[in-house]
C-alpha cells in the first residue's frame, strides 16, 4: 500500500493514534489462538466489524485488545464465535499491567549497563596495557563520568532490595551486591581524584550487567505466570438478566442483590448462587465439580455461580452474590494457597543466607588485618573492596536463573510450558503425584466400543445425536462410524432424560438407562419396544498414561487419584492403572484440605488437574501441572502447562527438573571454586582490576556454559 | 595522543546511538509480544488495513 491514497493514509494515522491512545476499550481472552493464521483471521474479522477502530492480538498473552467507537463486547464476542474463536471478556480493572513495566525497567537498565560496560572496558584496556601519567588519569576520569551515573541508575533494583532487607535487619544476596557495587564505584572515584593507580569502574559495571542478566531471566520466567486468582475474577460473567415485574433488564453482575430473580438463557453461565424457580433445569456442573454427566435440577434445588445452563432458559432467585458466591470462595482459596507457597525459599536465597554474612566478615577481616599490619587505611580499604568484588555473587546470581531458563527451553520443546522460575526446584523435590481423573488421566471424547451395535442402531443413534446439543450426544457423534443417519420425524428433547423421535411409526429413544427402563445407568438406545442397549461411554485413558506412571514410579514417586467423579468410575480407572491410593467424590475445598494434610505430613506433592475444583489444590501443592485443555483458571494456578495430549513425556519433566537442580548446585560449586582461588589472591593484596575482571567474567561464563548442559539431560 | 580527544567522544556517541535505538524499541513495546511478532512474519503483507500498514 502506498500513501498516494489520502483516505488510506488518514486511516493509518487514525489507527496509529488509537494505538497510542492508551488503554483499549475491550480486552478479550482468546484461549484457543496459537498461530499466525489465528492472528490473521481474528484481526481481519474484527476490522470488518463496524464500530471497531483497531484490534491487536497479543499471542504471548492470548488476548486481543480492541479500540472500539460503537461496537460492544457482545458484538465482538459473537463476531469471534462466528469464526470459531471462543472469547472471554476480561475486566481490565482486575488485571493490572504492572508486571510488564518491571520487565521493561530491567531491560532498559540492562541496556544502559551493557553500554556503559563496553565503553569503560575499552578505556580500561588502554590502562591495563600500560597507559601512565596524564593519559591514565584522563581515561580514569572519562570512565568515572560514564560509570557513576550508570551504576546509580542500573543498580537501583539491587539497592532497593538490599535496603528493604536491611530495614527489617535481615541479609539477602542484594546486600553484598549493593555493597560491592557502591564501594567499588566510591573507592575508584576517590582513587581517581587522588591520582591513584587502580580504578574498579569496569568491575562495578560488569557486576551490575551480569547480575541484571540474571535478574531479567528470573523475571521473564515469573512474568509469564499471571496470578490465577486475578484471571479467575476477570473471567467471571459480567452481566445478568434481572426479572422485575415481568420485565427483563440486563444489569451488571455487581448490581445484583440477594433475593433478585434472574433469567438464565440457554448456554449461559450462572452469575450468582441461588435456588431454581423453574420446574426443571439441566445444568453442566463440570466447571465446578469435574463430573462429566449433566445434572438434572428440580424446583428449589441450589444453583451455583459458574454452572452452565444446558437446557431451556430457567429462572432463579439469587441467594448469594459477589464475594459470597462459591466461585469467589474458590478464588479466595487459591489466593490463600498461593500465599502459602510464596513462602517457599528458593535455592538462591538459601545460598545467600550462608553466603552474605561470610562475604561481609571476610572483607571486614581483610580491612582490619591490613590496617593492623601496615597502618595504611587507604591500602586496607582498597584490598577490602577487591575482596568484595571478587567474592560478589555474580556467578551465584546467574547460576540458578541460567539453568532454569535453559531447562525451561528444553521442556518447552517437549511440550511443557513452565510458568514459574522456582517450579523446577519444587518439582525436583516431589515424592507423591496426585492426579485428577476426568480430563487429566482420561479423555472423554475418544473412540468407544461400538462393535455390539447393528447398522440400523447406529444410524438411529446418529440421527438422534445430531438433533441434540447435549455434550454426551456431541461426544457420541464424534465416534459413530460414517454413514447416513436414519430418517426420523417428530424429534423432541425430553428434558433431563434424553431424545425421543418417530421412525416411521416406531418410537425410538436415546437417553438415560433408567428412563429407558434398562438396568444400566449410563446412556442407552431403544428402538420400538425392544430392549434398550447400552451406548458404552467408557472414559478412555489419555495416551501415554501407563508410560508416565511407570516412569514416575521408577523415580520413586507414588501416583494417586483425587477425583470429584463418582466412586465407581474412579475405582475402575484406578484398578486399570494399578493405582492403590484413590479418593472419589471430593469437593474443591476437600481437595485443598487433602493436599494441605499430605504436605503437613512431610510429603512434597505434585498435583495434576484441570477443573475449577482442582484450582485451589493446584495452587496449594508443592508443584502443579495442568493439561492445556484445562480451564484458564487452573492453567494459571498450575506451575506447568502440558501442551500435548500425551502424558508419555511426563516423567521427563521430573528428570529434567532434577538434572537442573544438580546443575545449579554444580554451578554453585564452580563459583565457590573460583572464589577459593581468587579470594586468597585478593586478601594478599595482589588483586588488580585486571585480575578482578578476568576472574569475574571467567566464572560467569563457565557458569553459563555449564547451564547449557541441561539441554542434553533426559 | 590528541587524536584521542576526537576518537573517544566519537566512540561514545556511536555507542550512545545504539543505546538510544534499543531504548526506543523497548518504549514502543516491541518486546511485549515476542511470540506474536514471530508469527506475524508469516502473515500476508498485502492484507489491506493490516496493523503494520502504517510502516509503509
Amino acid at each position: 500500500m502506498t500513501s498516494a491514497c489520502p483516505a488510506c493514509s488518514t486511516a493509518t494515522i487514525a489507527q496509529r493514534a488509537a494505538i497510542q491512545a492508551g488503554p483499549p476499550d475491550i480486552v478479550l481472552s482468546l484461549p484457543s489462538i496459537h498461530c499466525a493464521a489465528c492472528i490473521a483471521s481474528v484481526e481481519r474479522a474484527l476490522r470488518a466489524l463496524p464500530g471497531v477502530e483497531v484490534a491487536r492480538v497479543n499471542l504471548s498473552l492470548k488476548r486481543v485488545s480492541i479500540h472500539a467507537s460503537t461496537a460492544t463486547t457482545d458484538d465482538v464476542t459473537s463476531a469471534l464465535a462466528a469464526i470459531g474463536f471462543k472469547a472471554h471478556p476480561l475486566d481490565m480493572a482486575v488485571l493490572d499491567s504492572r508486571q510488564d513495566s518491571v520487565g521493561r525497567g530491567l531491560m532498559t537498565r540492562m541496556a544502559v549497563a551493557g553500554f556503559a560496560m563496553m565503553n569503560v572496558m575499552l578505556l580500561s584496556v588502554a590502562v591495563w596495557s600500560g597507559a601512565a601519567g596524564a593519559t591514565r588519569e584522563l581515561f580514569h576520569l572519562i570512565s568515572a563520568m560514564i560509570s557513576l551515573p550508570a551504576v546509580l541508575y542500573c543498580g537501583q533494583p539491587f539497592f532497593s532490595n538490599a535496603w528493604s532487607a536491611l530495614r527489617v535487619s535481615r541479609l539477602n544476596m542484594d546486600v553484598p551486591i549493593s555493597l560491592a557495587i557502591l564501594m567499588a564505584a566510591g573507592m575508584s572515584l576517590y582513587e581517581v581524584l587522588n591520582g591513584g593507580e587502580h580504578a574498579y569502574f569496569d568491575a562495578a559495571l560488569s557486576l551490575t550487567f551480569f547480575l541484571l542478566i540474571g535478574r531479567f531471566l528470573d523475571h521473564r520466567a515469573r512474568a509469564s505466570a499471571h496470578s490465577a486468582a486475578k484471571e479467575l475474577a476477570a473471567l467471571e460473567v459480567q452481566s445478568a438478566q434481572r426479572l422485575q415485574n415481568g420485565e427483563v433488564t440486563t444489569v451488571p453482575v455487581g448490581a445484583l442483590a440477594v433475593g433478585d430473580r434472574l433469567l438464565i438463557p440457554a448456554g449461559v453461565r450462572v452469575p450468582v448462587d441461588g435456588t431454581l424457580d423453574s420446574a426443571k433445569a439441566l445444568s453442566d456442573k463440570s466447571f465446578i465439580t469435574g463430573e462429566s454427566a449433566a445434572a438434572l435440577l428440580v424446583h428449589g434445588d441450589a444453583v451455583q455461580a459458574g454452572e452452565i445452563n444446558l437446557g431451556a432458559p430457567f429462572e432463579m432467585t439469587a441467594s448469594a452474590v459477589g464475594e459470597d458466591t462459591a466461585l469467589r470462595r474458590v478464588a479466595t482459596l487459591v489466593e490463600m494457597a498461593e500465599n502459602s507457597r510464596s513462602r517457599y525459599t528458593n535455592l538462591a536465597d538459601r545460598a545467600a543466607r550462608i553466603y552474605a554474612p561470610a562475604v561481609h566478615l571476610l572483607a571486614m577481616l581483610a580491612f582490619a588485618g591490613w590496617v593492623w599490619a601496615t597502618g595504611d587505611v587507604r591500602l586496607a580499604l582498597n584490598i577490602a573492596v577487591a575482596v568484595l568484588i571478587i567474592t560478589c555473587p555474580c556467578a551465584l546470581g546467574l547460576a540458578v536463573p541460567a539453568v532454569a531458563t535453559a531447562a525451561i527451553a528444553r521442556l518447552y520443546s517437549l511440550g511443557f510450558l513452565v510458568k514459574s522460575g522456582t517450579a523446577l526446584e519444587r518439582i525436583a523435590e516431589v515424592d507423591l503425584a496426585v492426579f485428577d481423573k476426568t480430563g487429566t488421566l482420561t479423555l472423554t471424547t475418544s473412540a468407544r466400543q461400538l462393535s455390539h451395535m447393528t447398522n440400523q442402531q447406529i444410524s438411529v443413534a446418529k440421527a438422534l445425536a445430531q438433533a441434540s446439543n447435549h455434550p454426551v450426544s456431541r461426544a457420541l457423534l464424534g465416534v459413530l462410524p460414517a454413514g447416513s443417519p436414519a430418517v426420523l420425524t417428530d424429534i423432541q428433547e425430553v428434558q433431563g432424560c434424553g431424545m425421543q423421535a418417530l421412525r416411521a411409526t416406531q418410537v425410538v429413544r436415546m437417553g438415560r438407562g433408567a428412563w429407558l427402563g434398562a438396568t444400566f445407568d449410563g446412556p442407552g438406545l431403544q428402538i420400538g419396544t425392544g430392549p434398550a442397549i447400552p451406548l458404552p461411554m467408557a472414559e478412555v485413558l489419555r495416551p501415554g498414561v501407563d508410560a508416565a506412571l511407570a516412569g514416575l514410579r521408577k523415580q520413586g514417586i507414588t501416583p494417586c487419584i483425587l477425583s470429584g467423579d463418582r466412586q465407581g468410575a474412579v475405582q475402575r480407572i484406578a484398578l486399570q492403572l494399578g493405582i492403590e491410593d484413590m479418593q472419589a467424590e471430593v469437593t474443591a475445598a476437600e481437595k485443598y484440605a487433602y493436599l494441605v494434610d499430605l504436605q503437613a505430613s512431610g510429603h512434597c506433592v505434585l498435583m495434576v488437574g484441570d477443573g475449577l475444583n482442582d484450582t485451589a489444590a493446584l495452587a496449594a501443592a508443592h508443584a502443579s501441572v495442568a493439561p492445556s485443555s484445562a480451564l484458564d483458571a487452573s492453567r494459571n494456578a498450575a506451575d506447568v502447562v502440558l501442551l500435548r495430549d500425551s502424558l508419555a513425556d511426563f516423567p521427563r519433566l521430573v528428570l529434567i527438573a532434577r538434572a537442573a537442580m544438580r546443575l545449579s548446585k554444580q554451578n554453585f560449586a564452580i563459583a565457590a571454586a573460583y572464589n577459593a582461588i581468587a579470594v586468597p589472591v585478593a586478601l594478599m593484596g595482589y588483586a588488580t582490576p585486571l585480575i578482578a575482571a578476568i576472574a569475574m567474567s571467567l566464572s560467569s561464563i563457565t557458569v553459563l556454559a555449564n547451564a547449557m548442559r541441561v539441554r542434553r539431560a533426559a | 595522543m590528541n587524536v584521542l580527544l576526537i576518537l573517544i567522544p566519537v566512540s561514545i556517541i556511536l555507542g550512545g546511538l545504539g543505546l538510544c535505538a534499543f531504548l526506543w524499541t523497548i518504549r514502543s513495546g516491541q518486546y511485549d509480544d515476542a511470540e506474536g511478532a514471530a508469527a506475524r512474519l508469516l502473515l500476508d503483507d498485502d492484507d489491506p488495513g493490516g496493523p503494520d500498514d502504517g510502516a509503509r
